[in-house]
């Protein structure tokens, strides 16, 4: 019963999808119909509906009802009760109903709180939005049902992969997911405003939120799994550039250009058709590596889904809304006027250049995930990784960290490089510093050497646009600006400190013996068995102390999972300010000594939490552009009043951010 | 589809963990799983097992897998650096045996030249749209 129902709404929600479409599209054609007083309400109701539908599935895997096909192959009667709801989207079927429920949910909400495009705009947004909503309800009803029943229940189900059991799997899709769709109502505006050749700085401003908001998910999202694979897959890295990394990096990195882009058109009416491009690409990206997840192209710990015809719907639904997309844009861009002007030394200039950086790292990473794949259709197989990633991308990351150091201290549309060359000499002076400090010092590779002085000189950098200015008075926004910023200087040195000072040690050692890795001393005291709910483990106990001081006990751990039977490790970690230690405990010899493996990773923290840093100023940024509209929708509003128009027909018009 | 995913899940259970059911009968080559006593070529050793690919597995390198094919390997690049050879050497030996898949270090040749050409292509672009930017602004 509960399947169906979810699956009767998940119908209904498609149709009313193709009702908001109709009526989007008809309100084009002559105006304001009656039909298209509907799309408001159909994009509401459709939200409403495929978080019911869900909700139902969720309802499915809590009962583990072993009837329906898709909880008895991912799902285990003796699993927890929080990695039972978590496997409801650990699966293909499961993820993409969680993709298309965040899609209508963003809709619902557009189509509720957006007051400020204007009407034929939001009708030609919503229209659009319901068009790539409809391609993927197609693609969940007609080949990936999730409340499919099986002929006859199962006696027990299958369960999930034990990797995916554990904390940080429960909030990691759906965080990246959310990151991912929200760029589906970027491009919806971007193909709105295209449709209607209205993109003005007002448009940025609708869009802005909605940008900001995905990006901060997609920022999170990639932190999560990077320090989820960093602990859990136990072999102590932190980003392999494998494909479905990068799958979730390409979006951010789209993103990350169109909301600097979008910044200039909603503060300076500048860079027109180069954010509508954006917004197109970065739910492109979403697409592109939904297609690389979902469709089994790869085969990888996310890639779950083995099944060649869903690959190819995806791969239609993808070139229909990316092809479409670009030939509406190479069709109407000429019609769009670039903008306001500025000069080579101005804020725009600064922001363009690093746009066109971002979108070479991207055109980088999209070469070397794809190209693989292509060159194994010719049945020839190489393959692509760190040796590749790492140089290649340098050659575009490191002007952009120069240039996003002395970007934000600039003036908007004309400056003057002489009046900032304090805080240009005193960052480049920060990072000079470092780059001989750590050449006399150390005997390092060039890049991580080159991490250290750009974070160095970036780091003080970022807090640069803050000097002379009244701390109080300033905008939320700006704060956000230089915390993110700060973050990736954080970040920054995290990874190169990683990569430059990390020691390991191979050890075998039998109970009681000590082995050593950098300043950690590190005693197997006890190898015992222990169990969980649903595996059964040895657990090793090591005294670790540090430079000799007190000892601490970790408890590394080889698990034994028996549903499906599979073997663990779970690392055990201690966190220091100045880094972590990491513990692997692997197989017995055979003579009585137990396999340690160990890493002493000096500031590796760092990486993750220059990724929160990020995120929150994110947030900061996110919460003083909402406020800031709040406020500026008040004061347009007393004075329409004062005037005595209704407020529907005040066009906007207010100087920049 | 259910036998797939069952092959998959036992792939994986393969690379990412030891498998359960079929223990290796063999004991792990000596130095699968013990470093060289040199810190300066164990760290030639590691910095070159970072860029090999595990052949049984998905996107792991020889360092980070317990597969029994990336112990063996490992076991090779030690010995072959114990005894001095060259890392790109040992490397070029690799390849010539598994072919250019096992190696994530592209490196120039008929069938990866785009690979570079592309970046080539790209700084390119970005400075030819810089200096229209530049030139029509200024």
């Amino acid at each position: 019963m509960i399947a169906e129902l979810g699956l009767a709404a998940l119908w209904l929600a498609a149709a009313l999808a193709a009702l908001q479409l109709v009526a989007g599209a008809f309100a084009q054609r002559d105006g304001t119909t009656e039909l298209a007083g509907l799309a408001r309400p159909a994009a509401i109701i459709q939200g409403v509906l495929a978080a019911f539908s869900f909700l139902m599935l969720l309802i499915l895997f809590a009962q583990t009802d072993l009837s329906v096909k898709l909880v008895a192959m991912n799902s285990h009667s003796a699993k927890p009760m929080i990695f039972k709801l978590s496997g409801a989207f650990g699966n293909h079927e499961g993820s993409m109903l969680l993709w298309i429920t965040v899609m209508a949910l963003a809709g619902a909400l557009i189509a509720a709180a957006e007051r400020r495009l204007p009407e034929r705009t939001m009708m030609a947004t919503l229209a659009a939005q319901a068009f790539v909503g409809l391609g993927f309800y197609a693609f969940l009803l007609f080949s990936s049902n999730p409340f499919e029943r099986l002929p006859q229940p199962a006696m027990e189900g299958m369960g999930l992969n034990p990797l995916l059991q554990d904390i940080g799997l429960v909030f990691h899709p759906p965080t990246l997911y959310v990151g991912y769709v929200g760029l589906s109502v970027a491009f919806s505006f971007a193909v709105g405003a295209l449709l209607t050749r209205q993109v003005t700085p007002d448009f940025a401003r609708a869009m802005r939120p909605w940008v900001l908001g995905a990006w901060i998910f997609l920022t999170l999202g990639i932190t999560a799994g990077s320090y989820w694979a960093y602990y859990e897959l136990g072999w102590g890295g932190w980003w392999f550039w494998d494909p479905v990394e990068n799958a979730s990096l390409m979006p951010w990195l789209a993103a990350t250009a169109l909301l600097h882009s979008a910044s200039v058109l909603a503060a300076r009416d500048a860079l027109r058709a180069w954010t509508i491009m954006l917004g197109v690409v970065a739910f492109s990206m979403s697409m592109v590596g939904t297609f690389l997840v979902r469709s089994g192209i790869l085969t990888s710990v996310h890639a779950f889904a083995v099944d060649p015809e869903r690959g190819t719907f995806i791969l239609v639904l993808l070139s229909i809304y990316i092809g479409g997309a670009l030939l509406l844009f190479a069709l109407r861009a000429g019609t769009v006027s670039e903008g306001e002007r500025f000069s080579v030394t101005s804020r725009e200039a600064a922001l363009v250049f690093n746009n066109v950086m971002l979108s070479a790292i991207l055109g980088i990473v999209l070469l070397g995930t794809l190209y693989p794949l292509l060159t194994e259709a010719f049945d020839v197989r190489v393959s692509v990784g760190p040796p590749y990633f790492n140089p290649v991308g340098a050659i575009f990351v490191v002007p952009m960290l120069m240039v996003m150091a002395v970007g934000p201290l600039l003036r908007w549309r004309q400056d003057n490089i002489v009046r900032i060359r304090l805080p240009m000499l005193i960052a480049g002076g920060a990072a000079l510093a470092v780059l001989l400090l750590v050449t006399v010092t150390t005997n390092i590779g060039i890049l991580p050497l080159l991490g250290l002085a750009l974070s160095a000189g970036l780091g003080i950098a970022s807090f640069m646009p803050l000097r002379g200015r009244k701390l109080r008075l300033l905008p939320l926004a700006t704060w956000g600006m230089v915390i993110a910023h700060f973050g990736i200087a954080v970040a920054l040195f995290g990874m190169a400190s990683e990569s430059a000072f990390s020691e390991e040690t191979l050890a075998a050692v039998e109970v009681g013996d000590q082995a050593e890795i950098g300043p950690w001393q590190v005693v197997l005291s006890e190898v015992r068995p222990t169990a969980g709910p649903n595996w059964t483990a040895l657990e090793g106990r090591l005294l670790v102390s540090y430079k000799g001081g007190t000892s601490k006990e970790i408890d590394p751990q080889s698990r034994n999972f028996w549903a499906p039977p599979q073997e663990t490790t779970e690392s055990a970690l201690v966190t220091r300010w100045n880094g972590q230690l990491y513990a692997v405990i692997g197989r017995e010899a055979g003579d009585g000594r137990w396999q340690l493996r160990l890493w002493w990773k000096p500031f590796v923290t760092m990486i993750w939490y220059g990724g929160i840093l990020i995120a929150l100023g994110g947030v900061l940024a996110l919460i003083g552009r909402l406020f800031a509209d709040l406020k500026r929708r008040a004061v347009k509003l007393r004075g329409a009043e004062r005037r005595g128009l209704s407020v529907r027909n005040v066009e906007p018009r207010d100087a920049g951010a | 589809m259910m036998h797939l995913r069952g092959l998959m899940l036992a792939l994986l259970a393969l690379c990412v963990a030891v498998p359960v059911a079929a223990q290796d009968s063999l004991p792990p080559a000596p130095y699968a799983y013990n470093q060289l006593s040199d810190p300066q070529q164990e760290a030639a050793a590691q910095a070159l097992m970072q860029t090999l690919r595990c052949l049984k597995c998905q996107s792991q390198s020889i360092a980070d897998s317990d597969a029994p094919m990336a112990g063996d390997m490992r076991h090779q690049v030690r010995t072959r650096i114990s005894m001095g050879e060259d890392p790109e050497a040992i490397r070029a030996w690799l390849i010539d045996r598994y072919g250019d898949y096992v190696s994530y270090a592209p490196t120039i040749s008929e069938t990866t030249w785009p690979l570079f050409a592309v970046p080539l292509l790209l700084i390119l672009v970005a400075l030819i749209v810089l200096w229209r930017r530049i030139r029509r602004r200024a």
